[in-house]
């Protein structure tokens, strides 16, 4: 939509300040500078509330590339980020072709249905999980694993199921929303293409792979975006999956729990601050990758 | 978002409504269409299945939940765990849910106002740095909120405001995702009828409420409903913040129980099924505005 300039005399100077200013009194106050004072912050070693801070260069950061919890947190957390996107971008595409199909039924109530996890507290589904994986008294053992003759496992006591377990439940909880997301970026899909496409002696796979994957670009490098951006700060649902300190060899902590435990139980403020950067630094790192990998900077020859 | 459009012919200026069902008139029920209807009410029952046997659960005497085999339904419905989840034993839930209903209400009024008010002034407005300061706001929206987690905090005990619900609203208040969805669609407001409003005399205030409210209204109720529905959810923040168990919101409230009283599990799901109703009635109510909304404008082709 280009937009038409209107000039003229009658031009308020201060009005979009009157406007705009709510918003970034509130967004200074509570974002911006504490985003600026966490890094000084991160550079000081602060124990306790209304303590003095004392000036420690990078100690902070030293500390936390040598520190076994914050590896601990960091594979866990890259467990859950790489386990949950490699399974939810496949299944939420092919849930949205399906939503796609013509002539489908009840396509309202599929929409909501499969939206509805999502909109659940992280901690309700947690409470929930607890019982599919109960080992002795849970869904998923009894009710699948069992008729299959397979033995019932201990989802939640075993360190090498945890991880594995939260994968489930945040494919539970997130493919439907990113469904949606396929869904509105299908909405571009031209038929007349696909149709040429079928003339020419395309396969169905050929039609996907050409014409329908490379429309879906820039959904799928914004739901990979926003995965990375979720699945770093996950925090609620191990909480209440596996308790604070991230179950049975600990193999449900994340880095969000780190910080929780060093700043707000331990009261180590600054190093917490510094915790809260490397959590900051490893999303944009890590987004801006995969924006690059999907060739998303790339100037479109014309 | 600036993306490629391959063919130039279906670059679309905005995201078409979503199909309705498209001419289904005298289709055959072939066998991709059948396999499409049946794989699709799996995947529901699959999404629904936990979330039915918490409604069950519930109604299950203390006991029943851990026997074997398993059952869907109660033998005998009982009402015990949500009479003594309200008789407060363990926690005050149900001032827990009605904490968690204020706070949401507040911030989901703040946000609305304060997003409305700023979208205005991006939409309609040139003034220098407009376009900088825009940009600042998009790319905080890849900022976790962990980056100012602990000043937050220290803020808090400064301002002693641990343990309040400003504590929990205030820092929600600025949301750059409100600001860029309103500012969308407050940009189809004609520049022309600004102008001819303006040589009317109306003031600016006035043109914002009679001429940018309304015609974001469709924005701003889905805007509303999922700042409500973030907020009812919260769990990292107010944790941190709300101290004692009179003041703390439901999620909290949840998350001890789990933490020190698990083999409550009937008084857990009671609470938890409790939760989830206002979600589900929020949702049928508005689903058609909201799923098609949801999306707008963040996903472009």
């Amino acid at each position: 939509m280009a937009e038409r300039r209107t000039r003229s005399r009658i031009k308020p100077r201060w009005t979009p300040y009157f406007f705009i200013a709510p918003f970034f009194l509130l967004f200074g106050v509570f974002f911006g500078l504490p985003t600026l004072r966490s890094l000084q912050m991160s550079f000081t070693t602060e124990r306790g509330v209304d303590t003095s801070a004392t000036f420690a260069g990078l100690d902070n950061y030293r500390t936390l590339i040598s520190d076994p919890n914050f590896y601990t947190g960091l594979f866990n957390t890259t467990y859950y980020a790489l386990g949950s996107i490699l399974l939810i971008v496949p299944l939420a595409l092919s849930l949205a072709l399906l939503l796609r199909t013509r002539g489908l039924l009840l396509r309202e109530f599929f929409r909501l249905s499969f939206f509805l996890p999502n909109a659940i507290s992280g901690i309700v589904v947690a409470i929930v999980f607890r019982l599919v994986f109960d080992q002795e008294y849970g869904l998923l053992n009894n009710w699948l694993l069992a008729p299959l003759g397979l033995p019932k496992l201990a989802w939640l006591s075993d360190p090498h199921l945890i991880m594995p377990s939260i994968i489930i439940l945040g494919i539970w909880q997130y493919t439907g929303l990113n469904a949606l997301y396929f869904m509105v970026g299908l909405q571009n899909r031209d038929p007349g293409l696909h149709e040429a496409a079928t003339v020419d002696g395309a396969n169905a796979w050929q039609r996907f792979r050409y014409i329908t994957l490379p429309l879906l670009r820039p959904t799928m490098v914004f739901v990979i975006t926003f995965a990375i951006i979720g699945s770093y700060q996950l925090f609620a649902q191990p909480v209440a999956l596996v308790g604070d300190n991230g179950g049975p060899g600990r193999a449900g902590y994340t880095l969000t729990m780190f910080l929780y435990q060093t700043a707000f139980t331990n009261l180590d403020l600054g190093y917490g601050a510094a915790i809260g950067y490397a959590i900051t630094l490893i999303i944009i790192a890590l987004s801006v990758l995969q924006m690059w990998a999907q060739g998303f900077f790339r100037k479109e020859a014309s | 978002m600036s993306t490629s459009v391959k063919d130039p012919a279906r670059a679309s200026s905005g995201v078409p409504p979503a199909p309705h069902g498209e001419p289904a008139a005298g289709r055959r029920w072939t066998l991709a269409r059948i396999a499409a209807h049946l794989t699709l009410l799996a995947a529901v029952a699959v999404t629904a299945l936990p979330y039915v046997y918490l409604a069950t659960g519930s109604l299950k005497k203390p006991g029943e939940i851990f026997e074997l085999p398993l059952r869907l339904l109660p033998r005998v419905p009982t009402w015990e765990h949500f009479t003594r989840l309200f008789s407060d034993e363990l926690i005050p839930f149900g001032r827990q849910v009605g904490n968690s209903f204020v706070i949401s209400f507040l911030t989901t009024l703040l946000v609305v106002a304060v997003s409305a008010s700023v979208g205005w002034g991006f939409a309609k407005y040139e003034f220098p740095l407009r376009n900088v300061l825009f940009i600042v706001l998009l790319t905080t929206l890849t900022l976790p909120v962990q980056v100012a987690l602990v000043p937050l905090f220290t803020m808090m005990v400064s301002l002693q405001w641990l343990d309040t619900f400003q504590g929990v609203i205030l820092p929600s208040g600025a949301s750059a995702f409100g600001a860029f969805f309103i500012r969308q669609a407050m940009l189809a407001v004609p520049d022309e009828m600004v102008q001819a409003a303006r040589i009317d005399g109306a003031s600016e205030f006035r043109i914002f409420l009679t001429m940018g409210v309304p015609l974001a209204r469709g924005a701003l109720s889905v805007l509303a409903v999922l700042t409500f529905l973030g907020s009812w959810n919260d769990f990292l923040w107010p944790s941190i913040v709300l101290r004692s168990p009179e003041r703390q919101t439901y999620p909290v409230g949840l998350a001890n129980l789990v933490g020190f009283y698990a083999t409550e599990y009937g008084m857990i799901l009671a609470g938890s099924f409790l939760v989830t109703v206002p979600i589900i009635i929020l949702f049928i109510a508005g689903r058609k505005h909201i799923l098609d909304n949801l999306t707008m404008g963040s996903v472009k082709g």
